[in-house]
């Protein structure tokens, strides 16, 4: 079924996205956004990772006593993590300084562990890995949103290429200096939600308290 | 005794793991609804981050460490790259041991927690203590005040949150903020006012 499997892979861009509906991986998103390079190599390790880690999970999910299954899909994703951060340490060394824990953070990402729990463990291997890289983009969706956000208007560049030249180089742009801190991720996240739901009204959650409006006597 | 105090304050307001370091933003957010609930989880995550810990610092002085290994008669030995693998695997099995205890124990308790608890394992205020607890160079009993101060800041935390969106609940938000969004903003607001304890120098 192609159509189905396309659905897959593009209903947790938007529709079904793993931060602004399933509440997933926030951690990383928040601390790796300050610039545009670190989120995109982030989003492809979380990508490649989760896409992965769901295959092989799958491939032995008839063999996994409940039990001990979270122990299973952990060494499955540590082992995982462990060669892409090799990797990366090979390949791209600036890079992998700057990210430093966060690559050994991608363990704990709960998209990870989140999808191989609740699709990978029920799901033949070809479709857990397509709803894993699905899962892995629409994280990698709002980390990029969110990167070029802080980077444009934090420090006046995108990809580490001056954009906006800033007061300090003689420009004109004062850059925004409160971007660069972690809080402010919690605020553009916010505002993403607000926007995301406006466009797509269902999601929105429903009020446990409505406000009525009583006639005056 | 005093270097141990100023270790369990600065753990617990200073550097609060979940609103100065941002690790376990997932549960944080998804369980703090009620206060009885992230009260629960709040103390779960101290019992858990008190035992985990210690037990892996123990185990990166006896099995990890370079040299470590001597009593064993491998004294040019350095394993520290199984490190990321090892902390993960203790706090694995202890989070699956916690919850057949909390299971056939407390039963409204486990309820409660439903999917979140399997969850505790990658919650990130875990792993990442245990990284801090390296990166720093803890000895045994430091580490240990460091795993329960640090567990009791992140609980202090979520009951705060959950204090508030207690009461956000009543108030008249725009529909597309309703729930996660407005969630989000408070958390920022949060965490900015947890940054003026960042200057603060015992």
């Amino acid at each position: 079924m192609p159509h189905k499997r396309r659905e897959m892979l593009t209903d947790p861009l938007v529709d079904n996205n793993p931060i602004t509906l399933q509440v997933l991986g926030i951690c990383s998103a928040l601390a790796v956004t300050s610039s545009l390079q670190v989120a995109f190599v982030m989003t492809l390790a979380v990508t490649l990772v989760t896409g992965f880690s769901s295959m092989f999970i799958s491939l032995i999910r008839n063999h996994i006593p409940s039990s001990i299954r979270i122990i299973v899909q952990m060494v499955i994703i540590a082992s995982l993590v462990i060669l892409v951060d090799q990797i990366l340490k090979a390949y791209a060394f600036e890079i992998s300084k700057t990210l430093s824990v966060f690559v050994g953070l991608i363990i704990t990402n709960c998209i990870v562990m989140g999808r191989a729990e609740a699709f990978a463990m029920k799901n033949p291997p070809i479709d857990s890995f397509i709803d894993g890289v699905g899962n892995g983009l629409g994280y990698g969706v709002i980390l990029m949103l969110v990167g070029f956000i802080r980077e444009l208007f934090g420090s006046g560049s995108l990809f580490g290429i001056t954009v906006l030249e800033t007061v300090n180089n003689g420009g004109w742009y004062v850059p925004n200096g409160m971007l660069l801190l972690p809080p402010s991720a919690f605020f553009i996240i916010g505002l993403i939600i607000w926007a995301f739901r406006t466009w797509k009204p269902t999601q929105v959650e429903e009020r446990e308290y409505k406000i009525q409006t009583v006639e005056a006597h | 005794m005093e270097a141990y105090l100023a270790l369990a304050v600065k753990a617990i307001f200073v550097e609060n793991l979940a609103l100065s370091f941002f690790l376990g933003m997932c549960t944080f957010i998804a369980v703090s609804k009620k206060i009885s609930t992230a009260i629960g989880l709040g103390v779960s995550v101290m019992v858990v981050q008190s035992i985990t810990v210690p037990a892996n610092n123990l185990i990166l002085t006896y099995l990890l460490a370079p040299g470590a290994l001597a009593w064993a008669g491998f004294s040019d030995v350095d394993l520290t790259f199984l490190g990321l693998i090892s902390y993960i695997g203790v706090i694995a099995a202890l989070v699956q041991i916690l919850e057949m205890v909390l299971d056939k124990y407390f039963p409204p308790l486990y309820n409660a927690l439903g999917v979140f608890l399997p969850l505790i394992t990658v919650n990130c205020a875990i792993l990442g203590g245990s990284l801090f607890m390296v990166e720093r160079a803890y000895d045994f009993g430091e580490s240990l005040t460091y795993g329960i101060s640090s567990g009791f800041g992140w609980a202090l935390a979520i009951t705060a949150m959950a204090g508030v969106r207690e009461k956000l609940k009543y108030s008249d938000i725009p529909d597309g903020l309703q729930g996660l969004g407005i969630t989000f903003i408070s958390a920022g607001l949060m965490a900015m006012a947890f940054m003026s304890f960042s200057g603060v120098k015992l």
